[in-house]
């Protein structure tokens, strides 16, 4: 019993730091409509700020004055970032906001690496409170017992400046009409700023304020960022006393979690999560969002099939694949055979992406389901090749299908962040099931049989599949299904209308590109021999949104284009810097805000307007 | 006697505290067009996306073909055999004006879960004829998205019409149109309806279209329908008048 109160103590403590960052998320969703992914990313700078302020310059501020200066430091960061970046992408759609943000976090990554270095730092403990108090018998540190107190604190102290001070008053205003702020002459601009700095603040000093309690690294950042999505999506985006009351259950479901279950603490709190979720889908003290803008500005062109000429170029270029054997080496092969993968997985993203207008964050944990589907078929039921392709299909389509359930009874911004938060949860469970997967050391020595063995052979067989899935999605694309999906992208209510049910069409085709995605995960198990939990991590999600925005949101399958350029820009880039996030951080956030359209879109959009216009001739009713 | 097209009793829908809609009844009878009236405010909207399933009523019933659509989300009442427009047009921005019809026919035929086949290929004379039928053919190729208004209301208008249905709800048809294509457009619809037997519920501010094109008219004011009949009779209501009019006078002579 005594132990219990203990352990929800140490909920307690947790919570509060989670509130912070999630409070500062929520602030700003709620005047900006963004949803930082970088707020991560803020979180881990002031931790690291805290430590260098609180460690080499000691002196001039103390161990609290460092705090303090370390969230002012990494929030005037943040109004830099706000008024360099985010004020050209407020109007641009979430897809776009949400990888600009994500990329600025990949930047920070790689530049607190280069600030810090890679290992752990640890941090002295808060003067005034280093000792442990007995409750109960039970020693708690003096420090969470600050912490518990400081969550109702800030809740109040925030409550205080939205109710008592103009700013306040007009971020709550801002927050319910944005436009009618606007037109009562309050200038939008620094408001914006002045919210984004508040909320990275926040996220700074939760960052700070776990200094005496953890080590400091440069994974807290993505750690954060799923807990606090978590947080967010139950209380309610939007909402600071959602923020807190989330918070806590998330907290105190992990403290005790641990007790109970401790390898599947994190499966508790998301099963929460989906309860939430299927009841009330804002969240517990959210408010349903307008229409999403999915679609990108200005006019669309109407999709059309390959025309005679395009489909020879494409067939060309298929047999020039074909015959990489011919002149390459073992190498080259190798990478041919993982750029077709690559393909692949990039196409079944873009079904989703641009054809269902919904964008997935966590696209990699089907591709990686299918990986270990393939390993563990082939390893420890020792089936053939194609049977072992065909397990691993099976079950990412099978994840695809159950996290998919709960995924598409939301949309917009809390469909990204939910399929972000199970592609976590994936990885969680490849890495700490360690008796099926291996955990951490993977499964390896999966070889293909003596048949398919040979550079050449694999590569033909890879090449075929990736073909053959692409065509598959293109021939989707182009179906009657394919249209009900682009109705309930460009018109959900109309959609409706002519009874077509979102749920299920979007459920279909987050099955269908899982499916696809979970086959390149096969294969791609196959090319390396070996499964690792980072087969389903996000730097693989993101990845696959970066190819699909590369080759262009608004094309049937740019992706192909997109996906062929950046593996060979990633595999030419690893050979010449260690930093590589730092570079394909930037690529990420120069591509939202100078090159939407992608390559493929942009080669499109430079076609003479006859050419765009070019219909198949139809024939003319005769009236 | 077979039940009629559409039969409404004690409708009502509250948002929090206001009583949005309150207690309306009545029918509508295959072939005829029927108008709901009223100033902003009334519930006309309300009662509409009641009627297609949009929004749950609190209490009453809807009997669409003699069937009670409660709990019925809105695609089932298009299942029903309704078609419906929208006040702010609702169309498929990247689809061709043909492909928009497409999907709507496809979606009748029950073909909008087929995996493979052009679906632009599909269904394609049912489309055109119903293009042709609100002279929009030689419009099929164009984007949906670069049509002027008053050609979405008319592509709509096919869409709605393409699970050839017996009821049609139609939100405000003419808004946001010049005066001169809000009748071509009114008298359009009434053709239709006449030589389908379709019944057509419409809301409308103009009147002119109102009383052009109605059989019958319903005027309501705060949820409350006040006045019920032929658009003449309705028209010369005095509590119409006052209700359009306003109550101002009435109140200055109970000071004087």
């Amino acid at each position: 019993m005594d132990f219990l109160v203990v352990q929800f103590l140490t909920g307690l403590a947790g919570a509060s730091s989670l509130f912070l960052v999630a409070s500062g998320l929520s602030i700003i969703f709620g005047v900006t409509r963004i949803v930082n992914f970088a707020h991560g990313a803020f979180y881990m700078l002031g931790a690291y700020a805290a430590y260098s302020l609180t460690e080499r310059w000691e002196g001039a501020l103390g161990f609290w004055g460092g705090i303090v200066a370390a969230a002012i430091g990494v929030a005037a960061v943040g109004a830099l970032v706000e008024v360099t970046l985010l004020r050209r992408i407020y109007r641009a759609p979430e897809l776009f906001q949400l990888l600009a943000t994500f990329g600025v976090t990949l930047v920070v990554q790689d530049l607190s690496i280069i600030l810090w270095g890679p290992e752990d730092l640890v941090g002295r403990r808060a003067p005034g409170f280093r000792s442990s108090i007995s409750i109960l018998g039970q020693q708690v540190p003096s420090y969470d017992l600050f912490l518990i107190a400081l969550g109702p604190l800030v809740l109040g102290l925030i409550w205080l400046l939205f109710h008592r001070t103009r700013f306040g008053v007009l971020v709550r205003a801002a927050t319910q009409d944005r436009d009618m702020v606007a037109a009562l002459g309050v200038n939008q601009r620094w408001l914006f700023t002045g919210v984004f700095a508040l909320g990275v603040f926040l996220a700074a000093l939760g960052g700070a304020l776990q200094l005496p309690r953890d080590a400091v690294s440069h994974t807290m950042d993505l750690r954060i960022i799923v807990e606090v999505f978590v947080v967010v999506v139950i209380g309610g985006l939007g909402s600071v006393a959602g923020a807190y009351v989330a918070a806590l259950i998330v907290a105190e479901l992990n403290a005790f979690g641990i007790l109970v279950l401790p390898q599947v603490s994190l499966v508790l709190v998301f099963a929460v999560m989906a309860i939430v979720l299927v009841v009330r889908p804002y969240g517990l003290f959210g408010r349903p969002e307008g229409p999403p803008r999915t679609g990108t500005a200005g006019l669309i062109r109407p999709w059309r099939p390959f025309s005679g000429g395009e489909r020879i170029a494409v067939a060309v270029g298929l047999v020039a694949a074909a015959a990489l054997p011919l002149v390459g080496g073992s190498y080259l092969l190798s990478v041919g055979a993982e750029i077709a993968i690559f393909c692949l997985f990039a196409a079944s993203l873009q079904l989703l992406m641009s054809a269902g207008g919904i964008a997935s964050f966590g696209h990699a944990a089907y591709f990686g389901l299918g990986s270990y589907g393939a390993a563990l078929a082939a390893k420890t039921l020792g089936w053939p090749l194609p049977a072992a392709l065909a397990a691993g299909a099976a079950l990412g389509t099978a994840g695809a299908a159950l996290f998919g359930w709960f995924c598409v009874r939301l949309s917009g911004v809390y469909f990204a962040m939910l399929t972000l938060a199970f592609a976590q949860i994936a990885w969680s469970i490849a890495f700490q099931w360690t008796s099926v997967t291996g955990g951490d050391n993977g499964i390896l020595g999966i070889w293909p049989p003596p048949w398919a063995g040979s550079p050449a052979a694999f590569y033909w067989i890879a090449l075929a599949l990736a073909a053959g899935g692409i065509a598959a999605l293109r021939v989707i694309a182009f179906s009657p299904f394919g249209y009900a999906l682009r109705a309930v992208r460009d018109s959900a209510l109309k959609a409706e209308a002519v009874g077509i049910s979102r749920r299920a069409v979007q459920w279909t085709a987050f099955v269908v590109a899982g499916g696809f995605a979970a086959l390149a995960g096969a294969l791609f198990a196959y090319l390396k021999g070996s499964v690792f939990p980072d087969n389903l991590a996000i730097p693989l999600s993101v990845d696959g949104l970066v190819m699909v925005l590369l080759g262009g949101v608004e094309t049937v399958t740019g992706a192909v284009v997109g996906a062929v350029l950046f593996r060979a820009l990633t595999i030419v880039l690893m050979s010449y810097t260690d930093y590589s996030k730092l570079v394909l951080g930037l690529l990420v956030v120069v591509l939202v805000v100078a090159f939407p359209k992608g390559v493929v879109g942009s080669l499109q959009g430079l076609r003479p307007p006859w050419r765009r216009a070019a219909a198949p001739p139809v024939a003319v009713p005769a009236r | 006697m077979s039940a009629p097209l559409l039969q409404v009793e004690h409708l009502s829908k509250s948002y929090g505290g206001v009583q949005a809609v309150r207690d309306v009844s009545f029918t509508l009878r295959a072939g005829e067009i029927l108008a709901l009236i009223g100033p902003n405010g009334a519930g006309k909207s309300t009662c509409f996306n009641m009627l297609n399933g949009q929004v749950r009523r609190d209490s009453g019933r809807v009997l669409i073909g003699g069937r009670d659509t409660a709990g019925l989300s809105p695609r089932r009442v298009w299942a029903l055999g309704v078609g419906r427009t929208f006040q702010i047009t609702a169309t498929f921005a990247s689809m061709s004006v043909r492909e928009n019809v497409q999907v709507g026919c496809l979606s009748h035929q029950g073909a909008l879960g087929r995996l493979a086949g052009y679906a632009g290929a599909r269904a394609r004379e049912e489309a055109e004829a119903l293009l042709a039928l609100v002279g929009m053919e030689d419009a099929a190729e164009r984007p949906c998205g670069e049509l002027a208004y008053g050609d979405l209301k008319r592509l709509e208008l096919a869409v709605a019409l393409s699970n050839a249905p017996g009821l049609l709800l139609m939100d405000e048809p003419t808004a946001g149109m010049a005066p001169a294509d809000r009748v071509d457009l009114m008298r359009l619809v009434a053709a239709i309806a006449r030589e389908r037997r379709i019944g057509i519920l419409f809301t409308e501010h103009d009147m002119d279209v109102v009383f052009e094109h109605a059989d019958r008219v319903m005027v309501l004011d705060r949820g409350r329908l006040i006045a019920e009949g032929a658009p003449e009779a309705v028209r010369r209501d005095p509590l119409v008048q006052r209700t359009y009019l306003g109550e101002g006078l009435l109140y200055e002579k109970g000071a004087a």
